[in-house]
């Protein structure tokens, strides 16, 4: 890639949208998981109780609906991922990638 | 290409039939398993004749061409991440422990949310056929190809052994076949599928082999739930009624002892993922960032499925299996071990039809594993340091394709004498320490090399380099191997899981070899950075994009 080309794909504002939006979102998404998992981490090295108290007259527990929830939202995070990038992320990518076309061939 | 898959495939069937002689002789061959079995390796064997005549170039060897689908690869990074292990191990763990056994699953899990976000689009816009493509891209390519090779080659070997052994064992208890013959038929299928069919073979290996876990894990628990009107609320009231540490198995127990040890098994489980070899390279089959994603979203949502279905199947075993004197020896334990809870349940479920067809699951599920896992050790060799270090990227494709199958072969035979060298070793420690090396040493360079511009190759080697060391060392010194393999008093570092320490150290010299470094090749280094950090954004000049 020429350092012409690098410049007119970093002053097209749709790229600098493109990174500043998907970067951003990204690292939300990535510290939500990580506070998630290593929150349950510490809860279960400092107050395990916590996870062991019972839920109604059954025997359930608080750690069994955790640990499941932690897996179902896990795979929902990647879903939500997944739906943004497909239609915004990569209808930004599509037309930068349009618009350097055209550029170049004036 | 015909000749040499037929004599494979004869050697195979002969070694099938040799073993099956061998068993009836010990008496207790487990007759519809095998059969199953055979209906499998013949389905596959097939698959990989017909894969073999569309594995032309070394694209196609390494990728399948790039033409997987997202959701097909996404079921062949299931198939490569359920392994036997995690099926047995953690329904077995739910079985003695119950609560303990969730919280592994989650360990597993949550890796692959991270792996979406932040590497696998980057993997697949930036590289080709390996990891170290990425890692290599703006940095020195000799020392880093390297290094990465190094790392893959570590996590493979180690990953293997441990499969390996752990094949031997299961068929033995599940066909009766000596120790032996299990292990050379599993290192042969292998060396068939990856030699012949490639990543195509290996692919479709793999899927099939996902579906056919998942819909046997489904079965079993599904009429584990059916037992209770579908209520699990009655499944775990009659489990604790039925577990000897009563109601303890509703809460966590005494897996995650202290803080230290808990954070590090999580960062071992949660990075090691990113830099497992045999994952990464699933990323560059598909054809674009698109595929990648889908990849990874539906490969996390049938990964999850599982671990919940593991969860109801160790269970299950506690009220159908542990209550059955059936399954019981004279002290009340399993037969074959804790591992066998699954097994065992399959029995209680679905007679001794549907056993056969889990013990079956379970080998193919072996021969899966070990086959992503050859290739990715096979392509480090041929396409990392024969290709682009010895011969500094200048071999024609028909060479490297011969390299990566002698090597495919080299690696086949020595993870079978391997597998019966350590037969009665205690391996409990190597998907550890392969994790922590992963997690220490790929991931790291991998990461910093796609995000961070100020990365320099003396950065990322010195780091590397520092990250695996610390791993192996600490893992030496830590109580499995100084303590209970060696038989020392005392371990010299007191944690299981080195992770926490050595994904510090690897970071933290990384940073500062880098930033420290004034050479002429840290400049290059980083002026190449915006070129890749464009193309890994938008996947513009991506190897295998479509272009429009």
């Amino acid at each position: 890639m020429d350092i012409e080309t690098i410049n007119r794909i970093k002053s097209n504002p749709k790229y600098q949208k493109l990174v500043a939006t998907r970067s951003k979102f990204v690292w939300k998404l990535a510290i939500f998981v990580f506070v998630m998992y290593y929150g349950f981490i510490l809860l279960l090295a400092y107050l395990p109780e916590v996870l062991g108290a019972s839920i109604g007259s059954g025997v359930m527990t608080v750690g069994i609906f955790v640990g499941i929830a932690i897996i179902v939202i896990s795979v929902i995070t990647t879903g939500i991922y997944t739906k943004r990038a497909n239609s915004e992320f990569d209808k930004l990518t599509a037309e930068i990638k349009k618009e350097l076309k055209e550029s170049e061939n004036v | 290409m015909f000749k040499n898959f037929m004599a494979v495939a004869f050697v195979a069937t002969t070694l099938l039939a040799d073993a099956l002689e061998a068993g009836l002789a010990q008496g207790g061959v487990n007759v519809p398993a095998v059969v199953m079995f055979l209906i499998f390796v013949f389905a596959t064997l097939g698959i990989t004749y017909w894969a073999s005549k569309r594995t032309k170039t070394a694209k196609d060897f390494y990728t399948a061409g790039g033409g997987i689908t997202g959701t097909q690869n996404g079921l062949a990074i299931a198939g490569d991440y359920m392994s036997a292990a995690s099926f047995l191990g953690i329904s077995g763990l739910v079985y003695l422990k119950g609560y303990d056994g969730l919280i592994y699953s989650i360990g597993f899990l949550v890796g692959w949310p991270i792996v979406l976000f932040l590497i696998s689009e980057q993997l697949r816009n930036l590289g080709k056929y390996t990891f170290a493509d990425v890692a290599s891209y703006r940095l020195r390519q000799k020392p880093i190809r390297i290094l990465a090779a190094f790392g893959s080659i570590a996590v493979v070997l180690l990953y293997l052994i441990a499969q390996m052994v752990g094949s031997g064992k299961l068929i033995q208890i599940l066909f009766g076949l000596p120790y032996e013959f299990a292990v050379i038929i599993v290192g042969v299928l292998m060396i068939a599928y990856v030699t012949v069919g490639g990543m195509l073979a290996t692919t479709w290996v793999q899927v099939i082999k996902a579906v056919l876990l998942l819909s046997g894990a489904t079965f079993m628990a599904l009429a584990v739930l059916a037992y209770y009107n579908f209520n699990p609320g009655e499944l775990f009231a009659e489990a604790v009624e039925a577990h000897p540490n009563g109601v303890e198995i509703m809460s966590p127990g005494g897996l995650v002892s202290d803080p230290i040890s808990a954070i590090s098994l999580g960062m071992a489980l949660m990075f090691g993922v990113a830099g497992l070899p045999h994952i990464l390279m699933r990323f560059f089959t598909v054809a674009d960032a698109k595929e990648a994603r889908k990849s990874v979203f539906v490969a996390t949502g049938f990964i999850g499925y599982f671990y919940i279905l593991t969860f109801i199947i160790g269970f299950g075993a506690i009220v159908l299996v542990s209550t059955n004197p059936a399954y019981l020896d004279e002290f009340g334990n399993l037969f074959g071990g804790d591992n066998m809870a699954a097994v065992h349940l399959a029995h209680a479920v679905g007679g001794d039809l549907f056993l056969g067809f889990i013990s079956a699951v379970a080998f193919a599920t072996i021969l899966a594993v070990v086959s992503g896992l050859t290739l990715a050790g096979a392509s480090a060799i041929s396409h990392d340091l024969y290709a682009n270090v010895y011969a500094k990227g200048t071999v024609d494709e028909k060479t490297e394709m011969k390299i990566s199958r002698i090597a495919t072969i080299g690696i086949g035979v020595f993870a079978i004498f391997l597998g019966i060298a350590f037969e009665n070793q205690n391996i409990a420690f190597m998907v550890g320490l392969a994790f922590a090396i992963a997690a220490s040493a790929n991931f790291p360079i991998l990461f910093l090399s796609i995000y961070w511009k100020r990365l320099t190759t003396r950065g990322a080697v010195i780091g590397g380099s520092l990250g695996l060391a610390t791993a192996v060392i600490l893992v030496i010194l830590g109580p499995v191997v100084w303590k209970d393999i060696l038989g020392n008093a005392e371990a010299i570092f007191p944690y299981q899981y080195p992770a926490l320490f050595s994904i510090v150290v690897a970071f933290v010299s990384i940073w500062l070899f880098s930033v420290t470094d004034k050479s002429d090749q840290a400049k290059l280094d980083r002026e190449a950075f915006e070129a890749q950090d464009i193309r890994c954004q938008t996947g513009i000049g991506a190897e295998g994009a479509v272009e429009h």
